[in-house]
């Protein structure tokens, strides 16, 4: 919204004031400034001259010869506007004199000397209308400054609707000069106003609100007998200054009325609308809008009547047929309140919103509807003295909104600011934004003005508000709080999270990432990967992002995709989101994942595929002091490879995945470069509890190493069972058994098993363990491997 | 007759010493001189033939050449050493440090750094660190917080609702019933989360953005209070004074409610493009939380006050890194995202 400082002028006084340093106390105090724009700066040495002769150029059909009448003497000037005539009263820029930044010279213009410019009103940026020259009155003084007659200087800035929102009172010039009175502390001045009360006596105009829910107030009055067409120029400069654009008299005047005190008004052509009623409609119709938009109204959209025939779309747009035309000489003039959800429901309905409904569905103050008609009587009458009200200004006023009391004292607002606010500053501040003060000491019962009882100052917090944002936060003295100290404990989901970074990223140098928690389809489709059938989000923005993902491992395959230029090997990662559909109360499965993918040129798929497991075991380990299984997958996802698709489990439960890719993925992927991927539930990781950490005294004796050679299916062992039975036999002295090799020899796939053994006790000898070592051998048997005779 | 055996004795094993010239041929001297078969074991063999007096005098000067050689040996193998320590020293191979390593550094993602960053300084507050879900209801987002029905927060364009009327959470926000409810008050909170508003992207818009929420509720709890520790963190995220200043902005589940400025960190606060001139960058909304918001999280708004703010991290990062287009955040683009190595 753009504010007028002149207009602003018109409700407070402010001369004598630095009006830049208040606009920015305004951002501070009430709502941010975007933009402040010096009107007519830089435009100078405009006057009243006029037009004595008109010549007609001898070779331009276009272009004139002007001899023009400054005031104080005779110049040349070539014209080249339409509607130059002799006799015509101009806005003449002077030699010398600026334009809108341009600096008028004497120069030659289709071979002839001019000594200055006639110009439009758009020329001087007070309109947009650039047909031609501006026709000025005939009784302007020659040679005055333009600028001393036309209020053409202005400062004028735009305030952020959206910060305005919650203030139904800032949509109009009054409500904002009330901010600037206090933040000036300067008085504020009332509005010019007709007295409604002396046309009680005339017949009333009948009007009947069929649905006080949706409209709380409806004044309605008529006039007759307006004959001005065109709007006084300070008003037009006005309405432009402030982005509207002047149309005809009494349009504008419902728009000035509009910017001046934030209500909209409508002027039904009285003609074709002289009675009202306000109502919803059953079944849908559809509607003619003064845009010549044809619009599908249904129950949910208030509509204004007349003899029930449909003329207005209530606070939003009037409709066509009852619109003021330019043999308008009488109107109905409509002020009315109605409800704000009511209005937004309407909006959003009809996909559309003006001026009127964007004050609308703030829930205005039905206060002002009653201001409003008294204004509007009394510009009309002003400005249009033979315009006659012909009807009382029938005030339909059904539904009431309570006052709001509110008991406050001087120590809350001390607890609350931290600050010491005095109550003769607290009483002054509010008082000066028009709130009711019964004071006693330190003690206030607060009367909040209609104009901001409408929804936005209901309770003590709000009167904080309004009391400190005039006193300034920047004038607080800040301090640290006084507060108990009590124990702070990480939730330990984040805490393992950091834990596994790290892990991550020190110890494997993967690089973290982050993506989307929707699947992206065309990535999908790429990699011939299937989205998942998973649950959707019913508004994305594209059909393309509308499914969310069930698993963090297509998104990183992706990942590694694109990446593949940025170095022969890689690791990604990311801890995210994913769904695994709903729930049995309907909601969504939501788990925090980790997924982890590694890309490497110069490894075997296998060996990519161990480096994973290698970082799911550190992880396992390194936060939980556990040691996960690999379980083969019964129904992998599509995405993994079916022969090597793997559940990472701990006392049997599932906690994710480690696979490679399906092979039409890899395909599409890299067929060269080895890709492993894993997954782990956090969620289910982060409930895990970490093991205690146990100390067992090192022996003093030296351990014996026994390497044991086998035959045997070695990509299909099972390692962890396997270990778990070769120490159930071992005996006691028996302390570790890793793998010392894997190799493939003429005789088929071989394995080393090292089993350290050592007593705390003594030095063990061979021939001790022999025994424990034929029931070593005999138990690999049962698990396929055969013992290999040195 | 014994001195001259000795003298010549010296002579030939000077010659033979300074003729060695490593551990080996010093060792044959030393054999040579000093062994079992050795002139000197000899002279000392002959001992046992001379009378008492001879044998006294003799015993000292063949020992006192014993002790010459002995000492002669051990300083010529202590220089032979030396030698051939610094002859492996002038010999060995120079190694280039300069060469570039080989190690693989692995990275963060810079939210990760960032939010690291005001944990960091909130827990060393007493502040605890919260997760919560980024899929919520309509209570936990909008109801719980003051919000109410047909408020324009809930439009369908901003918000990404699902299939089953829950919906990806706004704002770190939809998690302060829950939080309240976990700890009731007192309380000191901060929970950094993924946020979704559902909006076309470009370099300064994302649909997927985080937020770092943060909670104090105590039985005086202030404005002042507020400014402090909004000042405190930033000052401490961007190693340096930050200045900051309020606004009064509105959001339903604050009152009062402000806008939070930082000076531009480009221009110090002079104006420059980056801050539009005003040199003021807007950072964070914040305000007093809505004694309805207490309430609603079971906590008296009688007895108890609080501030909340919520700290676009996305944006933090953007201006502590310089990193110009938002869509790298989320775009797996490891020329990006290796930059943010480990800290």
């Amino acid at each position: 919204m753009f504010v007028s400082m002149n207009w602003i002028g018109d409700f407070v006084n402010l001369d004598g004031l630095d009006i830049p340093a208040l606009i920015h106390r305004f951002t501070l105090s009430t709502a941010e400034v975007e933009e402040v724009i010096y009107k007519g700066k830089d435009t100078d040495g405009i006057i009243v001259a006029r037009v004595l002769s008109v010549e007609n150029h001898p070779s331009s059909k276009k272009l004139h010869l002007l001899k023009i009448d400054t005031g104080s003497g005779i110049v040349d000037c070539v014209c080249g506007a339409p509607n130059v005539r002799e006799g015509l009263t101009v806005a003449f820029a002077k030699e010398g004199a600026h334009v809108c930044g341009t600096p008028i010279t004497a120069a030659k213009v289709g071979g002839y000397m001019s000594y200055g410019m006639c110009c439009s009103e758009a020329e001087l940026g007070i309109s947009a209308d650039n047909a031609g020259l501006w026709e000025l009155p005939d009784d302007l003084p020659l040679g005055k400054d333009l600028k001393e007659i036309y209020p053409i200087d202005d400062i004028i800035f735009e305030v952020d609707n959206k910060s305005l929102t919650n203030r139904p009172d800032l949509w109009g010039h009054y409500g904002i000069a009330r901010e600037f009175a206090a933040i000036a502390d300067r008085e504020f001045l009332p509005v010019e106003k007709a007295d409604l009360a002396k046309y009680n006596h005339l017949p009333p105009v009948d009007i009947d609100i069929r649905d006080p829910k949706s409209a709380y107030r409806y004044i309605g009055v008529k006039v007759e007998n307006i004959t001005r067409h065109q709007s006084p120029v300070a008003m037009r400069i006005r309405l432009f200054y402030c982005g509207s654009r002047a149309i005809n008299f009494l349009a504008d005047l419902t728009n000035y009325v509009m910017l001046e005190l934030g209500q909209p008004m409508h002027a039904f052509d009285l003609r074709k609308v002289d009675k009202i009623e306000v109502q919803r409609f059953d079944a849908p119709f559809t509607f003619t809008t003064l845009d010549h938009e044809e619009r599908t109204v249904d129950n949910r959209v208030l509509m204004i009547c007349s003899h029930e025939k449909p003329v207005a779309i209530a606070g939003i747009k009037g409709g066509l047929e009852s619109g003021i035309e330019d043999d308008t000489t009488s109107l109905l003039l409509e002020s009315a309140t109605f409800d704000g959800v009511s209005i937004r429901k309407s909006e959003g309905l009809l996909g559309l919103r003006t001026d009127a409904s964007m004050r609308y569905e703030k829930m205005l103050d039905p206060e002002l509807a009653a201001l409003a008609s008294a204004r509007f009587l009394h510009l009309l009458t002003e400005i249009d003295p033979g315009a006659t009200v012909i009807s009382a200004a029938t005030d339909c006023y059904p539904t009431h909104l309570p006052t709001v009391v509110i008991d406050i004292d001087k120590a809350y607002f001390d607890r609350y600011t931290g600050i010491d606010i005095s109550a003769d500053r607290i009483e002054k501040t509010l008082s000066s934004l028009g709130f009711g003060i019964e004071r006693r000491g330190d003690a206030f019962t607060v009367t909040v003005p209609s104009w901001r009882s409408t929804k936005d100052v209901t309770i003590k917090a709000d009167l904080i508000e309004e009391v400190t944002r005039i006193y300034g936060y920047d004038n607080f003295e800040i301090t640290t709080s006084v507060s108990p100290l009590y124990p702070v404990r990480p939730d330990r989901g984040l805490s393992d999270d950091t834990r596994v970074k790290d892990i991550l990223v020190k110890t494997f140098a993967l690089h973290e990432v982050h993506s989307y928690i929707w699947c992206d389809a065309a990535a999908y489709k790429a990699l011939a990967m299937e989205l998942p059938d998973n649950v959707r989000l019913i508004n994305a923005q594209t059909p393309d992002h509308a499914v969310l993902r069930s698993h963090m491992t297509p998104t990183l395959l992706s990942f590694v995709e694109e990446n593949r230029g940025f170095a022969p090997r890689y690791g990604l990662f990311e801890i995210g989101r994913v769904v695994k559909g709903y729930d049995e109360k309907g909601l969504c499965r939501e788990r925090k994942t980790l997924g982890v993918a590694l890309y490497d040129k110069g490894i075997t798929e296998e060996e990519a595929f161990l480096q994973v497991r290698d970082i799911i075991v550190a992880i396992f380990r390194d936060v939980k002091r556990i040691t996960p299984s690999f379980v083969a997958m019964d129904n992998p996802e599509g995405f993994m490879h079916p022969a090597n698709a793997f559940a990472i489990t701990v006392g049997g439960e599932s906690l994710g995945l480690l696979s490679v890719p399906h092979p039409s993925v890899k395909a599409k992927l890299d067929r060269k470069a080895a890709v492993a991927f894993a997954e782990i539930d956090m969620d289910a990781f982060s409930a895990l509890s970490p093991l205690d950490l146990r100390y067992d005294e090192p022996s003093r004796f030296p351990a014996i190493d026994i390497d044991l050679s086998f035959y045997g299916e070695v990509a299909s062992l099972s390692f962890n069972p396997l270990r778990a039975a070769l120490f159930t036999v071992g005996g006691e002295w028996l302390s570790a058994v890793s793998v010392a090799d894997i190799y493939q020899s003429e005789a088929g796939e071989s394995i080393t098993l090292r089993f350290s053994f050592s007593s705390k006790e003594k030095t063990l000898s061979k021939s001790e363990l022999t025994v424990f070592i034929d029931a070593l051998i005999a138990e690999a048997a049962k698990y396929g491997l055969a013992f290999k005779e040195a | 007759m014994l001195n001259e055996m000795i003298e010549n004795l010296k002579k030939t094993f000077q010659e033979q010493l300074d003729a060695a010239t490593d551990r080996e041929s010093l060792e044959a001297v030393r054999v040579a001189f000093l062994g079992k078969k050795s002139p000197v074991s000899d002279l000392m063999k002959s001992l046992r033939d001379m009378s008492p007096e001879e044998k006294k005098a003799a015993g000292q000067s063949i020992n006192a050449l014993k002790g010459e050689f002995e000492e002669a040996i051990s300083q010529k193998a202590a220089a032979l050493e030396k030698a051939a320590l610094d002859a492996a020293i002038r010999n060995a191979k120079k190694f280039n440090p300069t060469i570039p390593a080989a190690r693989q550094i692995g990275s963060y993602h810079p939210i990760t750094l960032i939010a690291r960053d005001v944990e960091e300084i909130f827990s060393s507050m007493g502040f605890t660190v919260e997760d919560y879900a980024e899929i919520v209801d309509d209570y936990q987002c909008f109801e719980s917080l003051n919000i109410p029905k047909h408020h324009p927060a809930r439009d369908m364009q901003d918000t990404y609702y699902l299939e089953n009327g829950q919906l990806l959470k706004t704002q770190t926000s939809a998690a302060q019933n829950h939080i309240m409810k976990k700890y009731g008050a007192p309380l000191r909170a901060i929970f950094p989360g993924r946020c979704f508003r559902n909006e076309a992207t470009d370099a300064c818009h994302e649909n997927t953005f985080f937020q770092m929420e943060g909670m104090m509720i105590d039985k005086n709890i202030s404005i002042s209070n507020l400014i402090y520790f909004m000042k405190t963190m930033l000052s401490e995220v961007f190693g340096k004074k930050i200045e900051v200043r309020l606004r009064p902005g509105f959001f339903p589940f604050t009152e009062p409610g402000f806008e939070l400025d930082i000076s531009c960190l480009i221009c110090g606060g002079k104006g420059c493009p980056s801050c539009k001139n005003s040199g003021w960058l807007e950072l964070c909304p914040c305000g007093m939380i809505h004694p309805n918001v207490l309430k609603e999280g079971g906590i008296d708004p009688e007895e108890y006050t609080g501030f909340a703010f919520g700290l676009g991290m996305t944006r933090l990062a953007m201006m502590k890194y310089g990193i110009k287009d938002i869509r790298d955040f989320n775009s797996g683009n490891l020329k990006a995202l290796s930059q943010f190595e480990s800290n």
